[in-house]
């Protein structure tokens, strides 16, 4: 006579059911859906081009019309220019979705090789400990102290000529090193685990061990730091881009856009509040979906989150 | 003439919000407590007993709903706000609480947190206080007492820090002492010097103390009256000898009789009890006892039994306690199949065995330059084997090196010094195709149900697993697994759920049928019900000898608890500080020990039955345990051996200075230079 | 018995000797790890940044030789070995010298001019932004989800997607805006000072100028400490040790200050320690957006000239900060959590 308590629900379903029921988190996930479809689907709202040099990136019709002097207008929906025109002339929507495609696809890719190098390197040092570990855990630290900001502003001279790709790989090197250290420790923690010490002593070879116990017990710490890891790449690729050290013309970022639009802010706001903002949601959408899904993860202990 | 009691809850009935549900936790519950008696409050999980107590003291969270009185000195401590509550706490109602380093301030001493107790409800100069907390400390036999004042939790080793828990409570000489789960989490010889500290601390300060617990011996030891809880209501109570004597409640008599005891002189099998506590969000209407009572009937799904008199200071709920008063006075409730005595045959076949095994390891320190600054002796030249068919169980406390012991053989390696021998080859001479060919018939079960099973696997792979690393077909292998659920006792029809699913004890019977896939033929069995509750233990302890019977496995059983050790084993041997002391058939071993550690192991052993309990003489061992990293010259025992303490001081010297070997004595072996 | 029970009973007597041990170990460890961050630096600073092209493209062009001389002069030219030019650099710098910048000047001076506008920039934005942000941690969590507690979270969390440049823009807007609608110039968005005044109005004009900069640095440092710490201090609350304290007798209130508190705050000395990096980065911002020379606009000036002593002095500052800041952390969380002496 033995009966199965089956749990009401799921794990799968109870981790959804927490992340919709927490208002922040939705409200996260909305804006986040609002503004990667604004990035892919907005070059198609738009007749006019973010590429100065094509035929469609400069509208020569506002030099005339403008107001306020070159080729500036407000926004409206005359000639499309929702978001209106700069000094030159070029349209700020169209510019703005791409500095927006540009930031989103940086962090995203930056994210995602991160995570991927500090899961790599950090299981490896967790599980194997002994030398290997303790090797790993040095070139961390060493990369730690060394001032990210500033050699990557001393490198933009390299990455700038060669292509943003470049940049991805530079910011993803500098960024992966807090994100091992975690994964270094919830490994060693997991190879202690029973279920871990039955598997070896069942004879299952290490690889396989790593592959089908203990990465499936991280999946979901990776999928947590890596949305986050988003943003804060976000974040790292304006910053160098405003200085002149990221992205820089002919192409387009958010940074550049808002460094451009910096001068005359005041009187002309449309140049660079657009391109601000959408930053500032882009990238709270993201840290709230991300400790939105810290919490459905994981209910319990608080100082692990940022709220 | 009765004396009035000192706390009355009345109606007590706590609920918490939770996510798949209102948990109710403690369900229209009333009991009185009389001054100076020590009342014992036993149930298994969810049975609502911790929060009772917390209820009492009014420290449930926030959310916590709670109606109903608690009764003390003439005011509804309820009704109270933290402000005024505070008053009462540490003054006339104090807490123990179950894991003693989380429980107190890590960056403080001790000194302080004790003085900070007394400050708080009594107006006296600092240095007063740290003087009296020396003096607490003195009470509670901790050595050095004015010096560990200053020293930090961390510091002390579990049983002094729970001595330290225990002053914190008697500080301010309370009216009632509450304690959660004092001694669960420490050792046996421990936990016996805590409860006579417990019993110490009620004499002093006169005080009542309610004692939380799922322990059926450490209350037939300490308590006067006891009262069972079970799913979140009070289903039996009364002073404890009549409890256990005639017990009303089937679940009583479930729970009695499924506790398997040290001094029981024959293999008797224990009466299981169906099923697993019910969780307190999911409760069966009508009484929450039902679907596992083998006395249901439809009655008990429908309504939900109230305390009743069953004499005159016993009281039961139980709906039909009148129907089947015939059938508890005859012991039958409970049918178990006897016992079937398989022929034992002649030959002991060794097919395990250990020679000298050692086992250090080193203590490093430092971040980049590790040195060498000691070695941890876990395991220090220790020899036992292992016979065809029969169960060796290992016994000892934590640290002793039973589990190291379990570890080293697991990794068929050769050990660091000695020899293990299985099936005749030595470890150090196993090439590596014939050491994955022995994993076959070497297989382990741990402890933690709820750690030893991937909870992302579904359980079907989990026990199909270590047949995929042999080639074996997939067809072959769902075949089997589905026999295997059978052979535990499971529905084969569950092999896509995931362990969160199942029961503990159901969880350890996956693990047993994952162990049992490639028909090992030798069981390692690491404490394997030690994290199951009480009413549950029996039946994966029937399954474990029934397959030990049915198909002649032998086993090496680890545990420190030796009731389930006299229970399972055929031989035992007796651990301490990384040394066998004691090794022989267990009823030789149990019934007249030779060693003196066994000897006080046996003596702090609660059994669940009161008569025995109040007149057992204990032997408490003082001190504690030394440090492997330190152990003591000669015999590792000599620091707190009772017997060495009686003799001369040249035969004293001979335990310092040599280190006894095992010697046979009739069909044990002893390690004692002056072994009885 | 966990071993660090046991490692505890028996190093009582070594506490004194065990913390200075620590402090010296650490200490070692620093400076290893400055050496090979400034070695790091000057080594991928002189081969990203080409002193050279500021001499190229002239029209007349500058004759070669006279390239060579003028940047051998400042030990910056490329022609000469990358190591011979490093080694250079280093023993100037172990003897104090840290060379010249691309325009012939000391760096020294330089060095010397800009760290103290720096300094004030980064530590009162660093501290007040600590204490502020820990005290409204600490309220936050008493007062959970309620008014306070839930206006500064969500004000929290839009500062932390706010990069800090965009935060300086910001402000700095805000304080022309406030100028405008009061009619008098309170707050002050370019610069250190007035020059001409002097005395206590001297004084009274630098806060002007400083308020905003500051706000700058410490609002990102309000926004991350208070989440911290009211996390931390949320987490403390529901701990053992801290029911023993109620148990004890002591209100909520009372058992949060006196035992949760010292225990929430070990991780925010942590923290701060480790802030110090991310402030250079903030600082180079900051200065640039309200007219700072400091350090980091120093930076960027020399990145954008290719002046590689420059740019190699600043890094070893850095370095030596954040390691500093490393050990300073190291050092406090022993003093603070006795725990942590034994390893």
């Amino acid at each position: 006579m033995t009966q199965t308590t089956v749990q009401s629900l799921s794990r799968r379903q109870l981790i959804r059911r927490r992340f919709f029921r927490n208002r922040s988190a939705l409200f996260g996930l909305i804006c986040l859906l609002f503004v990667t479809g604004l990035a892919l689907l907005g070059p198609y709202l738009t007749p006019w081009s973010w590429n100065l040099s094509d035929e469609n990136g400069l509208d020569f019709n506002a030099f005339a019309e403008s107001p306020y002097g070159a080729g500036l207008t407000a926004p409206s929906f005359d000639d499309k220019h929702y978001f209106g025109t700069s000094q030159v002339g070029a349209d700020v929507f169209a510019q703005t979705i791409r500095g927006l495609q540009k930031s989103l696809l940086i962090g995203l890719l930056v994210a995602v090789f991160s995570t991927g190098i500090a899961a790599t390197i950090g299981a490896t040092a967790g599980y194997l400990l002994g030398k290997t570990d303790r090797l790993l855990m040095w070139v961390v630290d060493l990369l730690l102290v060394l001032p990210s900001f500033l050699i990557l502003a001393i490198l933009s001279r390299w990455y700038q000529s060669s292509g943003w790709l470049l940049l991805v790989f530079l910011l993803a090197a500098f960024n992966w090193m807090i994100t091992a250290r975690i994964v270094r420790s919830v490994s060693m923690s997991l190879r202690e685990r029973d279920f871990i010490r039955a598997a070896r002593y069942m004879g299952v070879p290490t690889h396989k061990i790593i592959a089908r116990h203990m990465m499936p017990n991280m999946a979901s710490l990776l999928i947590i730091d890596g949305t986050l890891n988003v943003g804060g790449a976000i974040l790292s690729e304006t910053g160098l881009s405003y200085l002149g050290f990221g992205v820089k013309a002919p192409d387009v970022s958010l940074g550049s856009l808002i460094a451009e639009g910096t001068a005359s802010a005041l009187t002309f706001p449309w140049l660079f509040m657009f391109s601000g903002g959408l930053l500032v949601i882009t990238v709270l959408a993201i840290s709230l979906v991300g400790d939105g899904l810290r919490d459905a993860f994981d209910p319990g202990s608080k100082s692990k989150k940022m709220s | 003439m009765k004396k009035e009691p000192i706390l009355q809850i009345k109606n007590l009935s706590v609920s918490f919000p939770s996510e798949s549900g209102r948990v109710e936790a403690v369900r229209n519950v009333s009991l009185d407590v009389y001054p100076g008696e020590i009342l014992g409050i036993v149930g298994e999980s969810g049975s609502g007993k911790s929060v009772m107590s917390l209820s009492t003291i009014g420290l449930l969270p926030d959310a916590a709903q709670i109606s109903g009185q608690i009764i003390f000195e003439g005011r509804n401590l309820l009704d109270l706000n933290d402000l005024q509550m505070s008053k009462h706490r540490g003054r006339d109602i104090a807490m123990i609480f179950q894991d003693p380093l989380s429980a107190l301030n890590p960056v403080q001493t001790v000194g302080k947190q004790l003085a900070e107790a007394l400050l708080i409800h009594q107006d006296i100069s600092h240095e007063a206080a740290i003087k009296r907390a020396g003096e607490l400390l003195e009470e509670m036999k901790i050595p050095k007492p004015y010096e560990r004042v200053n020293s930090y939790p961390h510091e002390f080793s579990g049983g002094m820090r729970q001595r330290v828990m225990i002053a914190l409570a008697i500080a301010n000489a309370p009216k009632i002492i509450l304690a959660d789960e004092p001694s669960t989490a420490l050792d046996v010889t421990v936990q016996a010097q805590v409860l006579d500290l417990l019993k110490r601390a009620s004499v002093l300060t006169g005080a009542s103390v309610l004692i939380v617990t799922h322990d059926m011996g450490v209350v037939a030891g300490i308590a006067d009256r006891i009262a069972i809880m079970y799913g979140g209501k009070i289903v039996e109570d009364g002073p404890v000898s009549d409890v256990f004597e005639n017990p009303g409640m089937p679940y009583t008599i479930g729970l009695i009789r499924s506790i398997p005891r040290v001094d029981s002189r024959q293999k008797i099998r224990l009466a299981s009890i169906a099923g697993s506590p019910p969780s307190p969000v999911n409760l069966p209407p009508g009484c929450a006892f039902g679907p596992r009572c083998p006395a249901h009937s439809s009655i008990c799904d429908q309504k939900i039994p109230e305390l009743e008199p069953l004499n005159k200071d016993q009281r039961v709920a139980c709906n039909r306690k009148d129907d089947i008063a015939g059938l508890v006075s005859s012991g039958n409730l409970y049918p178990v199949e006897p016992i079937v005595e398989i022929k034992k045959s002649q030959s002991r076949n060794v097919i395990l065995e250990v020679k000298n095994l050692k086992k250090t390891f080193p203590l490093l320190k430092g971040q980049i330059l590790r040195r060498r600054v000691g070695s941890v002796y876990a395991v220090d030249e220790i020899s036992f084997s292992l016979v065809e068919g029969e169960c060796l169980a290992i016994v000892g406390e934590s640290g002793c090196g039973k589990t190291t012991t379990l570890l080293e053989i697991m990794n068929l390696l050769a050990p660091e010094s000695g020899r293990i021998v299985i099936f005749g080859k030595d470890m150090a001479e196993l090439s590596k195709s014939e050491k994955l060919a022995m994993r076959k018939d070497l297989q382990i079960v741990f402890q933690d149900p709820f750690a030893s099973l991937d909870p992302r696997l579904p359980i079907g792979e989990a026990i199909m697993e270590p047949m995929g690393v042999f080639d074996i077909s997939k067809a072959d292998q769902e075949k089997r697994m589905q026999e295997l659920l059978s052979l535990v006792g499971l529905n084969p029809l569950h092999a896509n759920s995931f362990p969160s699913e199942f029961s503990g004890g159901q969880r350890q019977r996956i693990a047993i049928a994952r162990a049992m896939a490639l028909n090992p033929k030798i069981l390692i069995l690491d404490e394997p019900v030690s994290a199951l509750d009480v009413s549950v233990r029996a039946g994966v302890l029937n399954l474990l000898s029934d397959l030990q019977k049915k198909l002649g496995l032998s086993y090496i059983f680890v545990s420190h608890d030796l009731s389930v050790v006299q229970h399972v084993a055929d031989y035992v041997a007796v651990m301490y500080l990384g040394s066998i002391v004691e090794s022989g058939p267990v009823n030789e071993v149990f019934n007249s020990p030779s060693h003196p550690y066994t000897q006080s192991l046996l003596s702090a052993v609660p059994v669940p039955d009161p008569k025995v309990e109040k007149f057992r003489k204990r032997i408490i061992l003082e001190g504690d345990l030394p440090s492997p990293i330190n152990p003591p010259s000669g015999c590792r025992f000599h620091t707190r051996c009772h017997v060495k303490q009686q003799k001369s001081p040249e035969d004293q010297a001979k335990c310092v200075s040599e280190r006894p070997t095992l010697q046979a004595k009739r069909s044990s072996e002893v390690a004692c230079h002056y072994s009885s | 018995m966990s071993l660090l029970g046991w490692a505890g009973a028996q190093n009582e007597w070594q506490k004194g000797g065990v913390l200075a041990g620590f402090v010296v170990k650490r200490f070692v460890n620093f400076l290893l790890l400055v050496v090979i961050a400034t070695t790091v630096g000057y080594l991928l600073a002189a081969t990203a940044l080409n002193p050279r092209e500021n001499y190229l493209g002239r029209n007349p062009p500058i004759p070669e030789n006279t390239i060579n001389s003028i940047l051998t002069q400042v030990n910056m030219n490329d022609q000469d070995p990358i190591l011979e030019r490093y080694s250079d650099w280093i023993s100037g710098v172990v003897r104090g010298d840290l060379g010249k910048t691309i325009f012939n000047e000391s760096v020294n001076l330089e060095f010397k001019n800009r760290i103290w506008i720096s300094f004030r920039l980064l530590i009162l934005g660093s501290v007040l932004g600590a204490i502020l942000g820990v005290l409204i941690g600490v309220i936050s969590a008493v007062k959970q989800y309620k008014f306070f507690d839930r206006s500064f979270g969500y004000a929290s969390y839009v500062i932390l997607s706010t990069p800090v440049f965009l935060v300086a823009i910001l402000l700095k807007f805000f304080g022309v805006y406030i100028n405008e609608k009061i009619g008098f110039t309170l707050f002050y968005t370019v610069g250190l000072n007035t020059p001409e005044l002097t005395g206590f109005a001297l004084f009274v004009n630098s806060l002007q100028h400083l308020i905003l900069p500051t706000l700058a640095l410490t609002l990102g440092g309000i926004a991350f400490y208070s989440r911290w710490q009211r996390n931390s201090m949320l987490d403390v609350l529901g701990s053992d040790h801290l029911r023993t304290a109620r148990a004890k007798g002591l209100t909520k209130k009372e058992a949060l200050f006196k035992h949760g508190l010292r225990v929430a705050i070990l991780p925010m000395a942590t923290f701060f320690a480790y802030s110090f990096g991310l402030l250079i980065a903030g600082a180079a911002f900051t200065e640039s957006i309200f007219g700072w020379y400091g350090m980091g606009e120093w930076f960027i000036r020399s990145v954008n000239s290719n002046d590689i002593n420059s740019v190699s002095a600043i890094v070893l500052f850095t370095a030596v900060l954040v390691l500093f800041a490393g050990f300073l952390a190291d050092v406090l969380s022993a003093a603070l959590d006795p725990r942590v002496r034994l390893r």
